[in-house]
């Protein structure tokens, strides 16, 4: 658990003086539900990439890599637009 | 005290003289009687070269106050001025200034709030917006609009401060009459406010940073309570400012004026421009033997609450007299804060409010005989209306 500063601690008027760090705040903890990708299935068409609102689906070498979890809100719009159904939506608790 | 010449002015062209003498950066604009002539009167200065200020006509007094956070957000000294639906417009981006500590200097030509429409005199405009955050000096005459708009710059750019400020004067009454103005020297107004050093201005792409972020439930107290530190450390600010103009201008300001209240029986709690006309009342009643009083209130946030409570506590009747009414409330602002000021005292005054002067309904000498007439009458005998309205039809 991160500790809270106190109201001396924190820059004034609410300014964030600490450039991108958003990314320090890991979105992915809001997940109920994972998108999990059956890679046998999967015909690499990139619609899940570029569907993906928060732009966690990550290629490589122009495949489909990895989702990034970190910030994978688990929104489902990868497993809705994937046109050979290989991506499957499960519940977050299985991996906790 | 340095060279300074009289010149005829209206309380706005004092305001526009001094906002001339500032330059400053940027200056968003938008119309509204009686407020007008200030911009008015700063548009012609900007025609002639006279200021290097970015004058910005916008679309509505909410834009002029987006505006206006947004240049000062960016490092900006800004500048601008409203009144009454004007001042409402923009209401919540006021709220938003505040929070966002910015020193934005903005004159308020207080006229009442509709409805009925009404171009008039009355504080309801600026008592609207009392828990904003803004600082609140109130004018009693053009000298004083000029003067404060020269120590609203200081204040609201003091490093401990670093929050905005309404200079207040009654609309008409003050912006539209003329005085005999002691103007300073251009020069000795540049060395008086100085440069403006934002910490983390948005122009500087050398230290990038968010402004204006959200907060969730496990932050937003805490920098709520950092402005409450921040507009009470204007108690310690304020008097240094006040001083070092004083050296040159011969005119001493405090959170408070006291006139012949120090040995007063009788006192009348009053602001702005009916200030004036008091004190020629005061002066008529010493001059029969009767112990009348007046505490004017200056700055009325922060307020000066110790300073109101000490100037108060040994008379024996004070009538408090509010230029706007808060529905709903027992009596107006300034009768609620300047009793919570004495509750504690084992020794106090009676205290008793007059509502007046609503939608410029005239205050004059006689008004205020009476309420000394009727305070008086209330040394022997206990209070039972504590809320009077003086002047109106009924």
């Amino acid at each position: 658990m991160i500790e809270k500063k106190n109201w001396k601690q924190i820059p004034q008027g609410g300014l964030i003086i600490e450039a991108g760090n958003a990314v320090n705040y890991k979105t992915g903890d809001w997940r109920t539900f994972r998108p999990v990708r059956d890679e046998k299935k999967c015909t690499q068409c990139m619609m899940c990439w570029m569907y993906c609102p928060d732009s966690c689906i990550i290629p490589k070498d122009g495949k489909i890599d990895h989702t990034d979890y970190d910030f994978c809100k688990g929104c489902g719009v990868c497993a809705q637009v994937c046109p050979v159904k290989c991506i499957e939506m499960k519940e977050e608790d299985e991996f906790r | 005290m340095n060279n300074q010449e009289k010149k005829a002015l209206t309380g706005a062209e004092s305001v526009a003289e001094a906002m001339k003498q500032i330059n400053p950066d940027v200056v968003p604009a938008y119309p509204i009687t009686p407020q007008t002539d200030i911009m008015h009167t700063f548009a012609k200065f900007v025609a002639d070269g006279k200021v290097n200020s970015e004058m910005i006509l916008v679309e509505s007094e909410h834009s002029a106050m987006s505006a206006a956070v947004g240049a000062a957000a960016a490092g900006a000294r800004v500048m601008t001025a409203t009144a009454s639906n004007g001042l409402a417009l923009m209401h919540e981006i006021v709220y938003i200034a505040a929070s966002s500590r910015l020193p934005i200097v903005m004159a308020v030509a207080n006229r009442a709030l509709s409805g009925p429409i009404n171009i008039h005199c009355d504080h309801s405009d600026t008592m609207a917006e009392r828990d904003s955050g803004w600082l609140q000096i109130y004018c009693e005459n053009n000298q004083e609009a000029y003067d404060t708009t020269l120590l609203a710059v200081r204040l609201a750019e003091h490093k401990d401060v670093r929050l905005p400020v309404m200079v207040c004067m009654d609309g008409f009454i003050t912006s539209h009459n003329i005085e005999g103005v002691e103007i300073l020297d251009d020069k000795d107004v540049k060395d008086f406010v100085g440069e403006l050093k934002m910490d983390y201005p948005l122009l500087n792409t050398e230290k990038p940073i968010t402004f204006g972020p959200l907060d969730f439930y496990d932050y937003y107290f805490e920098h709520k309570r950092q402005q409450s530190e921040g507009i009470n450390n204007a108690r310690n600010a304020f008097p240094k400012i006040a001083k070092e103009l004083s050296a040159i201008t011969g005119r001493d300001y405090d959170f408070i004026e006291e006139y012949k209240s120090s040995d007063a029986e009788f006192i009348v709690v009053i602001m702005s421009s009916s200030a004036g006309t008091t004190k020629d009342v005061v002066d008529d009643l010493r001059a029969k033997g009767i112990k009348a009083g007046l505490v004017k209130i200056r700055m009325y946030r922060p307020f000066p609450f110790f300073e109101v409570g000490e100037a108060i506590k040994n008379a024996k009747v004070v009538a408090i007299l509010d230029r706007t009414e808060s529905f709903g409330a027992v009596g107006g602002p300034l009768f609620n804060e300047v009793r919570s000021a004495i509750t504690d005292m084992k020794k106090k005054p009676k205290t008793i409010n007059y509502v007046f002067g609503l939608g410029g309904r005239e205050y004059n000498k006689s008004l205020a005989n009476k309420v000394f007439e009727e305070i008086q009458g209330y040394e022997d005998k206990d209070v039972k209306e504590l809320v009077h309205y003086l002047g109106v039809r009924d």
